[in-house]
This record gives structure tokens, C-alpha cells and sequence, in this order.
């Protein structure tokens, strides 16, 4: 039974890291009904800006605040330069845009910081919790503990953004309609540069959890990829939704990797391992046959 | 700025050279035409650049030292992201330039490689799969065009288990060993030498498959700690390597009873896990550092001169800067061998060249002549033995360098080969192939 507790806890707590990316994803899609294929590449770009920094001798706290300005002009500059001249396009449109973006930043990010695999130091060590070991026999990194509390920081600070600030109440606005959020004075450039700003702060924060994990590189940009059917499960516009759906992802794959490929092996003999690539998958799709909006999406409703 | 500026250079000189390589005029015609198929951008970009860096500064040097016996070595890359596709591409834009006078093909992915196998076979062009590949093309009289030289992923398998059994005093019987692999064709391949070895040597084998990327290993070290294996032998690539060094610390698995593959034992590898890759060994058919001669002299003459490929000069004498180097020296002493046969000084066509990578003969004394004596095994090849050698060495990593642990180490060919041999035949029954008679043809030289 410890066992199950331990790939049920260590499911939970990866599912934490999914929802860290699959939130850069939430606050895109609300403020503009973009679902921004470019997350995952600028998770990448972040983590890169970061080490790139400390590789030229600053510290990592300036290095952050570095990384952050630049995913700040980043945003600013995908304002200007791509969605500005597409406000009332298409959603498939908008959608298309963001493919060019993440090609174009995965290969801006190398050529600017440089293209080689580094670690990331950020004082955490990725070991199990001692106490939590020798009394139950169970593994909890306090690295991915420490990642689960600054998520639900994170989550907390953004709920209370987009519920209670005119600013958030704006981008909600936007997300439903552009044109009719201009026509009531919503200034929709300010908007989406600032959404963009706060994703790249996301994504930064993801950047540097996944790069302290598994080294700054281009596997980054693959977080984006276990993000897709945290989002399915939890909802495009709920940043909640982002948490409780990576939850459910993170211990479900875990538990399927664990206990699946046995059953099938004494089924079909053979090796059925290495299923969480798509199990999170399977699970979305059957999800979305029962609810297509996820658990906290707002539900679509057209009148005719 | 400067090293920006040298950057947009070099990527601007790399894809004139691919327009140059589609568009260009043939080369002259005492010239011999490496196309490189080469990545260094995308997911694997760092490994690449690292390799083909290697690989075409041990060719400008060759240049510089007045060419092989006088052939000056020309090359074109194209960039393939490590995507199969992509690599087609580039072999089907390069392929019209290299029909002269080719140098053997590297790709240096064993996904392009299985693309590329019937092709260069139809094209007949030499393709060279160095430590990657269809292993099965050992056997040359099924694949006269493909050769997985120097060592297979079942022959480094093989040499991993007599490694073990040495430190365990000639036996593994009763042990526990757990298969941690890329689930991909590069992790399946030495799956059939480990159950052949597990039989033999009669050890528990539990084979764990990780998908691809390999960005999350929880449940798979999870099950490593309730199996509580003696060893745990990794077949990773990229990201998946430094993923398994950090979480088998997080799970408590001592590293110093885990070992990689090649393709999981370079710098890039344990570099990024820091403290946790410490202890972790890997198997290696190449060795790193600055002290074999030859790399040596390529850093005095080719950096010297200004011609170095490198942008990071940090990477020179790296493992894998080191494999690409020991690569370009097995292709070059094979157009060398072709030489001597077919004429000296003269370019070799692709029929000569794989005469020469099919005879090749690289002894302790060559090595020695060409100051790379260790840096790699001997390589002798044959019709029937397109890998020529099958040994490689265990290196540790001490934290900030790989320290060699065993001399060469070669796998349990009798027991290895076999396996080749029965897959050859039954990929020839397939293809409707009918394989050379190799023993008739030794008899004829």
C-alpha cells in the first residue's frame, strides 16, 4: 500500500509541474481565445535567458529579473509585430500566428543564449524528504513539493487577478469579443501585451522548475506537450482548472505506467511499458466525449 | 557581440553551403565529397554540434596536411533537426554531388539511417553508422552498402554484462538487472543480446521502457526502487539521461551502480545533472580529453590556422567531439585503403570506397602512426564483419571529468553475431535480396 501512496503522491506532485506550463496556456486562451502553440517554446526561451545571463557572469537573481524583461518585450513585441494586425481575425488564424512564433523563438532562443545543454542551480535539491522516508517508506522530493507550493501561489495570485482587478475583468472582456471590447473603450493593445508579459512570467517560472529538473534545453520545449491534456481535463479558461487537471493527469499516467503494462503483459505476453506518452492522452480524448468544455470550462452556448 | 556576430556567420556559411551543395557546381575532379547530413539546432543540437565539429575539423586537418596522399576532402552540410524526414531530404539534395567521388555518408541518427539503408543501397553510396544504426548490417553479404562500424548497440550490451561479471567475480547468477530504455528502435535493439546474456548468465533482466522525450521518469524509478535491482543498465538519449541521473538521486539509486550507453555518456549528458550524475558510468567506444596526440595536433594546426569548426572551442576533446574525430579517421583511412589499392592520389568512386570501408585494416601501428593510439579500438573488416571491432571501454564520471575504468572490452561475438546473421537472412528473404557469398570472395583476393 506505501507503494501506491508513492507513485500516487509523486503523480500528484509532477502533475503540479504540467499545470505550471498548461497556466501560461490558460492566461493566453482567456485574454484573447488563442490557444498559443508557442508556450512550450517560450518556456524554453525563458529558461534559456536565464542560464544565458548567469553564463555571462550575472547572478540569478538579476539573471531572473533579466529574463523576466525580456519575456516582458517579448510579449510586447508579439503585440506589435504579430496579433495586432490581426484583432477580429479567426481564431484559426490567431492560432496559425502562434505556429510561426514558436518556430521563430525556437530559433531565436539558441542563437541568442546558445544552444548547449546547461544545468540550472537554483537551490533546490531534487532528493527525497528524509523524515517522510524513514517513517513511511515513501519518496516526496522536496524539490517537487517546493514546485507544488509555488504553483498554488501562483494559481492564488492569478484566480484573484482575473476575479477581482479591472484589469483582469478587461481581459475577460477581450476574451469574448475584441471588437465589441474596443468599441467600449477597452484599450485591447495595452491588454494582450500585458497577457502575453504575464504568461512569459509563467513560463519563466516553469522554465526555471523544468530546468533545475531535467538541465536547460530543448527537451523544454516538450513540456508543452504534456500540458495539451492537462488543458483538455481542466478547461482552456480555468486557471483552477489548470491545477485540478494536472493533478489528474500527473497521477493517473503514474499509476497507469505502474499498473497497466502487467495486466497486459500477462494478457498478451510481450512489453507494454512506456505508456504515459499517451495515456494522459487516451484519457483527454474520453474526457472530451463526456464533457467537451472540461471540468472548469465556461460552457458555450450560442443562441440561434 | 563578437561571438554573436561569429554565430550569424557560421549559420549564414552553413546554409550557403546547403544552397551550395543543391545548386553548386561539381567538384573537381581529385577531389573526394563528404555530404553531411548534420544537426545543430533542435532537440539534439548540442550533441550534434559537438560530433560534426569533430568530424570536420579531423577532415580540415587531413586538408591541411596536404589531403589523403594528395586528394584534397571537400563537404557540404544540411541540416536535418535529427528528423527523419528532414535527413531524407538532405541525402536526396546532396546524393547527385556525391556520386563521383563519396566519402562515406554519416547521419548520426539511427532513425535516418533505417531511412537511408535501401536508398544508398539503390544509389550504391557508402553509408557509415558509427555506434548507431541497423546493427544487423553487420553482416555485409545481406548490406554490401551499409556498415554499423566499429560497435553495435548488441555487442556493447554484451561487453556492459562481461563488465559486470568481472566486478562480481566471474558471475551474475542470481542478480538482478534492470533495462531502462528509450522506447524507440534505439532502445529495442540490444533488447534480444540482453535475453540471450540474462539466459547465459542466468541474472533476472526488467526491462523498463521510458517514452519519448524521457522529460518524466517518476513511475518508471519507482518501480526501479520496488524491484531493488544490483544494476541498472540505460539506454537513453538527450534529455531522458540527465532525467534518469536526477531522479534515480531522487529515488536514492546509488549512480555508482548504473551504466549508459554511449549514446548516455557524454559531457552533455552528466554535465546539466551536476552532483547527481556522479558515480555514473557509461560505456564509450571512443575516449575524451586532450591527451590522445592526435587531438592535440588538431587543436595546434586547425585551430591554430583559424579553421576550426567550433564555435564553443570548450567542446574539443569532448566525448563526443572525440567520436566525431575517431569517425572522420575511420573514413578517411578507408578511402586510404581504397587508395592503396586502386591508385594513389586519384579520387575513389563509390564502389572503391566501400571496397575500402569493407577492408579495412586499422592496427595498433596505424593508430599509433596517425597519433591515436586508445583513442579507438582497432578496426579490421570483412565481407562477412561490416562492424570490425565490437569493443569498447567503461569510463566513470568523477564529477568533472569521464575516468577510463577497463581496457578495450569486446562483447560475446559467438554468442552476438549469430543474432545479426539470422536477422540478415530474414531481412534478405523479405527484400527478396540474394547475399553475397563472402567466403568465395575472400578466396578470390
Amino acid at each position: 500500500m506505501a507503494f501506491f501512496f508513492e507513485v500516487l503522491i509523486g503523480g500528484l506532485l509532477s502533475g503540479i509541474m504540467y499545470s505550471l506550463v498548461a497556466l501560461g496556456f490558460v492566461l493566453i486562451f482567456k485574454a484573447s481565445g488563442v490557444f498559443n502553440f508557442a508556450q512550450g517554446a517560450m518556456v524554453y526561451f525563458a529558461a534559456l535567458a536565464v542560464v544565458g545571463f548567469i553564463d555571462k557572469g550575472v547572478p540569478l537573481w538579476a539573471s531572473v529579473i533579466l529574463a523576466f524583461i525580456v519575456m516582458t518585450l517579448f510579449g510586447i513585441a508579439t503585440e506589435k509585430f504579430v496579433l495586432r494586425k490581426m484583432v477580429n481575425q479567426p481564431p484559426i488564424a490567431l492560432f496559425m500566428a502562434t505556429i510561426g512564433l514558436a518556430f521563430f523563438v525556437e530559433g531565436l532562443a539558441p542563437l541568442l543564449f546558445g544552444n548547449d545543454v546547461r544545468p540550472l542551480d537554483i537551490g533546490l535539491v531534487d532528493e527525497p524528504i528524509p523524515a517522510i522516508l524513514d517513517s513511511l517508506n515513501i519518496v516526496v522530493s522536496r524539490f517537487d513539493l517546493t514546485a507544488a507550493g509555488l504553483a498554488a501561489l501562483l494559481v492564488i495570485v492569478l484566480a484573484l487577478f482575473f476575479q477581482y482587478t479591472r484589469v483582469g475583468r478587461a481581459l475577460r472582456a477581450v476574451a469574448d469579443d475584441h471588437q465589441a471590447a474596443l468599441s467600449i473603450g477597452i484599450p485591447l493593445q495595452h491588454i494582450w501585451a500585458l497577457v502575453w508579459a504575464v504568461a512569459g512570467f509563467v513560463a519563466l517560472v516553469a522554465g526555471m522548475l523544468w530546468g533545475a529538473r531535467n538541465g536547460v534545453q530543448f527537451a523544454l520545449t516538450f513540456t508543452a506537450l504534456k500540458a495539451l491534456p492537462v488543458l483538455i481535463l481542466g478547461g482552456f479558461t480555468s486557471v483552477p482548472g489548470a491545477i485540478v487537471g494536472g493533478l489528474i493527469i500527473g497521477a493517473s499516467e503514474k499509476l497507469a505506467e505502474i499498473y497497466i503494462p502487467p495486466l497486459m503483459q500477462s494478457v498478451f505476453s510481450g512489453n507494454f511499458g512506456g505508456i504515459e506518452g499517451w495515456f494522459p492522452y487516451v484519457m483527454a480524448l474520453l474526457f472530451l466525449l463526456v464533457r467537451p468544455e472540461g471540468l472548469f470550462g465556461e460552457k458555450h452556448i450560442d443562441r440561434v | 557581440m563578437i561571438k554573436k556576430s561569429k554565430q550569424f556567420i557560421v549559420a549564414a556559411a552553413v546554409s550557403a553551403a546547403c544552397l551550395a551543395g543543391a545548386f553548386g557546381p561539381a567538384q573537381a575532379a581529385e577531389e573526394q565529397y563528404f555530404m553531411l547530413p548534420s544537426y545543430r539546432v533542435g532537440p539534439y543540437g548540442a550533441n550534434g554540434a559537438a560530433w560534426y565539429g569533430g568530424f570536420i575539423d579531423y577532415l580540415s586537418y587531413v586538408n591541411m596536411k596536404g589531403g589523403i596522399d594528395g586528394v584534397q576532402i571537400a563537404w557540404d552540410e544540411c541540416e536535418t533537426e535529427y528528423n527523419n524526414a528532414k535527413g531524407v531530404e538532405c541525402y536526396e539534395r546532396l546524393k547527385a554531388k556525391a556520386k563521383a567521388a563519396p566519402g562515406p555518408i554519416h547521419v548520426m541518427s539511427t532513425g535516418i539511417s533505417y531511412a537511408l539503408v535501401d536508398k544508398t543501397a539503390a544509389d550504391k553510396l557508402p553509408l557509415a553508422m558509427m555506434g548507431y544504426g541497423l546493427t544487423m548490417a553487420v553482416d555485409g553479404s545481406v548490406f554490401p552498402w551499409a556498415f554499423p562500424l566499429v560497435t553495435t548497440y548488441q555487442m556493447q550490451a554484451s561487453a556492459i554484462i562481461k563488465f559486470l561479471k568481472d566486478k562480481n567475480a566471474g558471475s551474475l547468477a542470481g542478480k538482478k538487472i534492470v533495462y531502462l530504455y528509450h522506447d524507440s528502435a534505439y532502445g529495442k535493439e540490444p533488447i534480444l543480446a540482453l535475453e540471450a546474456e540474462s539466459r547465459l548468465n542466468k541474472f533476472e533482466l526488467v526491462q523498463i521502457p521510458v517514452a519519448h522525450p524521457g522529460n518524466e521518469q517518476g513511475a518508471q524509478w519507482q518501480r526501479i526502487r520496488q524491484e531493488k535491482p544490483d544494476y541498472v543498465i540505460m539506454w537513453g538519449w538527450g534529455v531522458m539521461n540527465m532525467t534518469a541521473l536526477k531522479t534515480a538521486q531522487k529515488m536514492g539509486f546509488p549512480r555508482e551502480k548504473m551504466i549508459g550507453s554511449w549514446w548516455a555518456g557524454s559531457e552533455e549528458d552528466v554535465v546539466p545533472a551536476g552532483d547527481a550524475a556522479k558515480g555514473y558510468m557509461s560505456a564509450t567506444w571512443n575516449v575524451s580529453g586532450k591527451g590522445v596526440p592526435l587531438i592535440a595536433d588538431i587543436e595546434k594546426t586547425v585551430y591554430g590556422g583559424g579553421k576550426g569548426n567550433l564555435s564553443d572551442k570548450s567542446k574539443l576533446g569532448t566525448i563526443l567531439y572525440n567520436r566525431g574525430v575517431s569517425a572522420a579517421v575511420l573514413s578517411v583511412e578507408s578511402i586510404r585503403a581504397a587508395q592503396a589499392k586502386y591508385g594513389k592520389g586519384k579520387a575513389m568512386n563509390p564502389e572503391q570506397v566501400r571496397w575500402g570501408m569493407e577492408n579495412l585494416n586499422l592496427d595498433d601501428a596505424r593508430l599509433k602512426a596517425l597519433g591515436a593510439t586508445g583513442l579507438l579500438p582497432e578496426v579490421k573488416t570483412s565481407c562477412d564483419n561490416h562492424e570490425g571491432s565490437g569493443k569498447v571501454k567503461l569510463q566513470q564520471w568523477d564529477g568533472s571529468k569521464w575516468v577510463v575504468l577497463s581496457d578495450w572490452l569486446e562483447g560475446n561475438k559467438a554468442l552476438i553475431h549469430p543474432l545479426f546473421q539470422a536477422d540478415a537472412k530474414k531481412y534478405a528473404k523479405e527484400k527478396g535480396i540474394t547475399p553475397r557469398d563472402c567466403a568465395a570472395e575472400a578466396k578470390k583476393k
